[in-house]
């Protein structure tokens, strides 16, 4: 057991990166299809990259709600802060392109990463409710400042902002988030995060240190919210500060929870799945966000009931992919 | 000079005296007992010793160096892991994720390599692997490596506490109730083991039990708390035949 358990790791080592490298050249070509070919009609075509978008946004929501276990609300306020620092900085500098757009990707992530560190330091001292109370305010917070200054144009907004945000930047962004995430949670990096989820006094026993880790996995998934922030902006070419309320935050936290807390394959999934709805059910027109619910509700009960090991067990559906995590044998 | 030097330890919640003037003195090697009854104080005494709880009185030295004041994970890295007496095991991770979890410390990479897995990535985790399924091979975990630790029996989740401990090389090895819940044949195998632990890896051993039969079977030293107090120190024979021991846990 112990020899095909090491030697399974050595031999994929690079077999195994061979292969994902492979997977991301069909994806992409996938999706080029996808936004250029004559498959999907122009309303699908405008929802591949806010796709991509969530996806960022989820799997790194996930990094702290699945993989450091605690409840953040204030995703979207990390959002906003990339969304307009990356506004400003390319409607104020005067460079090419790809420069001006690379340099508000980093620096809309860094300077969301930066209010991950002032916010992340005292707020999780907290735990479960009150840490997602907190973080919720401080949502409002970054809301509300947004609409009271005036280099962010206040209520109205900032407007005109150059659409530089299409599919092939956002399928770099969501390959290199998830490959950073995944590759982040099995790590030794990784493992004491995902420790101090499952028992804190047992993770300072041995040896490691709690609060450096639970602020590295809320800084990470900041800054990748900023950069989701920084795609949003430059793909609507407008921005009001009410598009990132508290609905937004929640909006997220339910791809990640019907996903899979922990499961960064299932965020994906969910992500893609809960952008599609609403534009499939745009045909119900009144009944559409009834329909969004009730559909929310039993996929919900699909994945976590035990209905679906039943119906798979007894070969009346064919066995899917786990979208929870379960490592088990 | 003796690995653990414990002088005067005390500790006061609000009123209550829960460890009084406690001294204890381990010498290197030395497998010790720590016994009493319900609510003696065995474990308020493990947490002083790991800095959950902070003294109120005496000095605590683990090889000549004080951790009263210091972290939990700083006193792990001075050298002292503990088990405890509710399991308290990463149950969401694989078996051997725990025990690699414990080896945070010794094997190193920076988040640069976690992020983009450069070649040290895979020949740090490959030490990291060894390390951890020799460590399991002596609890006899090795075959369950890729198990969920929830999913794992009960004996095997104290082993792997057990185990998980010893990961990050300490000195000292605390263990909180080790056989608690195990039967008779368990508990045989479990003092072999925790005798060949000792042996292998060349380590001090400290534990609270109940089992008189694994205490005298292998402790060298015991010592006896009542109510926050020492009440007698010595080899098992004769702490175990003491009249005021007898008393203590079984009444006048």
């Amino acid at each position: 057991m112990q020899n095909i358990v090491k030697e399974k790791k050595n031999n994929s080592f690079t077999k195994k990166n061979l292969l994902i490298t492979a997977g991301i050249i069909l994806g992409f070509l996938v999706v080029m299809y996808l936004a250029e070919g004559n498959l999907l009609n122009r309303q699908y075509k405008s929802l591949i990259v806010p796709i991509g978008i969530y996806i960022i946004l989820a799997v790194s929501l996930n990094l702290t709600t699945g993989f450091l276990g605690e409840l953040s609300l204030g995703h979207a306020g990390f959002m906003a802060i990339g969304a307009y620092t990356g506004a400003l900085i390319t409607l104020n500098l005067n460079m090419p392109e790809a420069v001006e757009f690379i340099i508000a990707l980093i620096v809309g992530g860094f300077i969301a990463a930066i209010f991950g560190v002032l916010i992340g330091v005292p707020v999780l001292r907290l735990k479960g409710d009150y840490l997602a109370i907190v973080t919720l305010a401080f949502n409002e917070i970054i809301r509300s400042i947004i609409n009271f200054l005036g280099i962010t144009g206040g209520a109205m907004g900032l407007s005109k902002i150059p659409r530089y945000t299409n599919y092939i930047w956002v399928y770099i962004l969501v390959v290199l988030t998830i490959v950073i995430i995944t590759n982040l949670v099995n790590s030794r990096h990784g493992r004491a995060i995902s420790a101090i989820r499952d028992n804190y006094v047992a993770a300072e026993s041995i040896g490691l240190k709690v609060s450096k880790y639970k602020v590295m996995a809320f800084v990470i998934a900041a800054f990748f919210a900023g950069i989701a922030g920084v795609l949003y902006g430059h793909n609507l070419s407008v921005l009001k500060p009410a598009d990132f309320d508290y609905n937004k935050s929640i909006e997220i936290l339910v791809i990640v929870v019907l996903g899979g807390m922990g499961s960064v394959r299932g965020s994906v999934i969910a992500a893609a799945v809960l952008t599609i709805l609403p534009e499939v059910l745009r045909a119900a027109d009144d009944f559409r966000m009834l329909l969004y619910a009730v559909v929310l509700i039993a996929m919900m009960l699909f994945n976590s009931s035990g209905i679906r090991t039943k119906l798979e067990e007894s070969g009346k559906l064919p066995k899917l992919p786990k979208l929870t995590r379960n490592r088990a044998k | 000079m003796a690995l653990l030097e414990v002088k005067n330890l005390g500790i006061s919640f609000g009123g209550l005296r829960a460890v009084d003037d406690v001294n204890l003195n381990i010498e290197k090697g030395q497998l010790y007992g720590l016994i009493g009854p319900n609510g003696a104080g065995k474990t308020t005494i493990f947490n002083l010793l790991t800095g959950v709880y902070r003294p109120t009185t005496g000095t605590i030295k683990v090889d000549g160096v004080d951790i009263v004041g210091k972290s939990p994970s700083e006193i792990c890295q001075n050298g002292v892991a503990r088990t405890f007496q509710n399991i308290r095991l990463f149950k969401k991770m694989t078996v051997l994720d725990n025990v690699k979890a414990a080896l945070h410390n010794q094997v190193k990479y920076s988040l640069f390599t976690s992020f983009f897995r450069t070649s040290n990535y895979y020949q740090s985790e490959k030490q990291m692997n060894e390390k951890a399924m020799e460590i399991l091979k002596v609890f006899d975990l090795d075959g369950q490596a890729n198990y969920l630790a929830s999913n794992l029996p009960y004996g095997k989740q104290r082993k792997l506490e057990i185990a998980r401990g010893l990961a990050t090389n300490p000195k000292l090895l605390l263990l909180d109730e080790p056989a608690a819940g195990m039967n008779p044949n368990e508990t045989a195998e479990l003092m072999e083991t925790i005798r060949l632990v000792r042996d292998k890896y060349n380590i001090t051993i400290l534990l609270i039990e109940h089992d008189m039969k694994l205490v005298t079977g292998i402790c060298e030293k015991i010592l006896v708390l009542n109510f926050g107090t020492e009440l007698a120190t010595g080899a098992p024979e004769d702490v175990l035949n003491n009249p005021e021991v007898i008393t203590a846990y079984l009444g006048e």
